[in-house]
């Protein structure tokens, strides 16, 4: 798997963001190379949720903030709304940056301890001059509304006073203040109570219909991936496995390693005891990834094929890209 | 099979400048020998300290009352250092965050080797051999190697690895894994949770697992404690839990679980509002305000624990699938 390859990219839809052959590399120590992200393509179609799945380390983080220019990728293509952000430089960069914003992991960490909510939202409307203090207030009240906040209760207080999925509201409110076509939402509940996440991927739903936002959803869950998004696409080790819509990349799974993936998910029932043998271990290091397949170390269906070839996306079933020699049969 | 642990009116309150704040209410457990038990909540419910009192584990603001009766001992009689000699040998724990769980300034083998040195009286050549076994246990890859690393070399499946592995090194009896696998991807905790069950079977060892994930104890567990607001609400083997689930909150926890078989764009019931202050003590059952069902008699009222049989219990005035 973790191929490349762009018979996946819609040309002619109504697209928002093309990224085409994206490669971030970091230097580490004096001559070792972290292949973090290693020739992704894809696009994104207004008004759509598109996922980016995988394990620690497959690079997920890494392509959100990469699309965001932070830092800027080692090469590749990142074309929003009909710019090429890799070589906007200083403040025509800037001037594309309210349109595209993002929500972290950490809640509680992404939001300034010292500072009251009041001023955590009004900071990126004041920098980008969005009216006078009156306008301002109302417009962090209408933000903390649409959030479920009661502004009259939390305006004036800071975040060590909320739990995590307060925190979490308050960033996605944020996140909205400046009017954004694309959210990258980077593991938005995975540090979350189930109860809290299931109330903030709701929220995420209902802000997405409001604002008519385009979602980046990053996570390494594929239940929750199910529930919010409209298009996944599966990564490995900087590589695409795997993209499809989710009913058809759940019930037609065609990578070994999204297959994996789907048998890990808990299930909530005593009598079906789910399957982790199908992959052991861990990804390979990113500073020396296997030839070939990247994850024909860890693949049942390895052969030498998988060492020396990379397999490119191809569609195998109607808008179902796979990246895999062998991949399974229904 | 005789019974290992045994909770009785355990009891834990802090003291806070706002007043007591009442963490753990009266709780009573029962732990076999070799038995599972997951103590499932949202944050808050007083599942970790529930498991901390029990370790002897709690700060100084902390007040406990009731009997934790240990292999027929009670332990909140014992000195200090009598119960610091249970730990390791008799109660061990994995900690929530293998992050920070380990020191970040000593290599693997040093913290491995410590508890067997220290607590089992072995040579240093000896217990670094133990140690090879242990990693090997664990499935961890050319366990030589891992000896001279340091926690930051290692990923969060790796280091929770690790600390299973220094939990297990010298035979504890029973296992409290606190939330082991909720800083882990899907992938390695499924594979964490199933080294556990084997562990826990080889060694006969009791476990209590503590998350907040109903999916997580489904496969792992015997039976299952539902903690709300410091009390024990539901408590019953677990197939018996997820057949006939008799309390409201059980049953919110339970549907807020995103599924794989939940068609795409689904909104997911959600439990609206928060855990009642715990420094307050208002009457009648506190998930009165976040239960869909609720009367009023449970806002006047506080529910006792009623024995449904089959050790089935519950805390509510009006139970789904009626009473009994």
């Amino acid at each position: 798997m973790a191929g490349t390859g762009k018979a996946h990219l819609r040309p002619g839809a109504d697209i928002i963001l093309n990224v085409e052959d994206l490669v971030v590399e970091f230097k580490v120590g004096r001559d070792k190379i972290v292949k973090a992200v290693s020739g992704v393509s894809f696009d994104l179609v207004r008004g759509e949720t598109f996922a980016v799945v995988g394990e620690s380390g497959c690079g997920k983080s890494t392509l959100g903030k990469a699309i965001l220019q932070l830092p800027k990728p080692t090469s590749g293509k990142v074309e929003f709304l009909s710019k090429d952000l890799t070589k906007l430089k200083g403040n025509d960069l800037r001037d594309m940056r309210p349109a595209m914003q993002m929500i972290f992991q950490d809640p509680v960490s992404s939001l300034d301890p010292r500072q009251p909510v009041s001023a955590v939202l009004a900071e990126p409307l004041k920098v980008w001059n969005k009216g006078n203090q009156v306008e301002i207030d109302a417009k962090i009240d209408e933000l903390l509304f649409a959030v479920n906040l009661d502004p009259a209760v939390v305006r004036d207080r800071r975040s060590y006073e909320f739990s995590g999925g307060q925190c979490q509201r308050i960033s996605i409110a944020r996140a909205l203040a400046l009017d954004p076509t694309l959210i990258i939402c980077d593991e938005p509940v995975s540090s979350l109570d189930v109860s809290v996440q299931a109330q903030i991927l709701n929220l995420l739903q209902d802000m997405k219909d409001r604002y008519g936002l385009t979602l980046i959803f990053i996570s390494h869950d594929l239940a929750v991936v199910k529930m919010i998004s409209t298009r996944v696409m599966v990564m490995y080790l900087g590589k695409v496995c795997e993209v499809a819509a989710p009913e058809e990349l759940y019930n037609h799974t065609k990578h070994h390693y999204t297959k994996a993936l789907v048998a890990s998910v808990p299930i909530p029932d005593p009598d079906r005891r789910i399957n982790a043998g199908l992959i052991q271990g861990e990804p390979p290091s990113p500073v020396n990834p296997p030839s070939g397949c990247r994850f024909r170390t860890r693949c049942p269906m390895a052969s030498d094929l998988c060492a020396a070839e990379e397999p490119e996306l191809r569609e195998v079933a109607p808008d179902h890209f796979v990246a895999c020699h062998h991949p399974v049969v229904d | 099979m005789s019974v290992l642990l045994k909770l009785e009116d355990l009891s834990v309150s802090f003291a806070t400048p706002r007043g007591a704040l009442k963490a753990v209410n009266h709780v009573n457990l029962e732990l076999l020998k070799g038995e599972s038990l997951g103590v499932v909540g949202e944050s808050g419910s007083g599942k970790t300290v529930l498991s901390r009192a029990t370790m002897g584990l709690l700060p100084g603001t902390a007040t406990r009352t009731g009997t934790i009766t240990y292999n027929g001992q009670d332990v909140t009689a014992l000195p200090k250092d009598e119960v610091r000699k249970l730990w390791g040998t008799g109660m061990a724990m994995i900690f929530q965050d293998p992050m920070t769980a380990l020191n970040p300034v000593r290599r693997i083998g040093s913290q491995l080797t410590e508890s067997l040195t220290v607590r089992l009286g072995m040579d240093k050549k000896v217990a670094r051999e133990k140690a090879i076994q242990l990693l090997k246990r664990v499935r961890i890859p050319e366990p030589e190697l891992m000896l001279r690393k340091f926690p930051y070399q290692l990923s969060g499946g790796m280091r929770q690895r690790i600390m299973i592995a220094i939990a297990i090194s010298c035979g504890p009896e029973m296992l409290f894994a606190d939330e082991p696998t909720t800083a882990l991807d899907v992938t390695v905790q499924a594979q964490v949770l199933e080294l556990l069950s084997e562990l826990r079977e080889e060694y006969n060892m009791g476990m209590i697992l503590v998350t907040h994930d109903l999916g997580v104890v489904a496969g792992h567990t015997d039976k299952i404690a539902v903690m709300y607001a410091g009390d024990v609400v539901e408590y019953a083997p677990t197939r018996a839990l997820f057949k006939n689930m008799k309390m409201p909150y059980t049953e919110a926890l339970f549907k807020s679980i995103p599924r794989l078989e939940t068609p795409t764009g689904t909104r997911l019931p959600v439990i609206e509002g928060r855990l009642p202050d715990p420094t307050k003590n208002e009457p009648g059952c506190p998930f009165a305000n976040r239960c869909p069902y609720v009367q009023d008699k449970c806002r006047a009222q506080a529910p006792p624990l009623v024995d449904a049989g089959d050790n089935h219990f519950y805390r509510c005035w009006f139970p789904i699938g009626g009473g009994q």
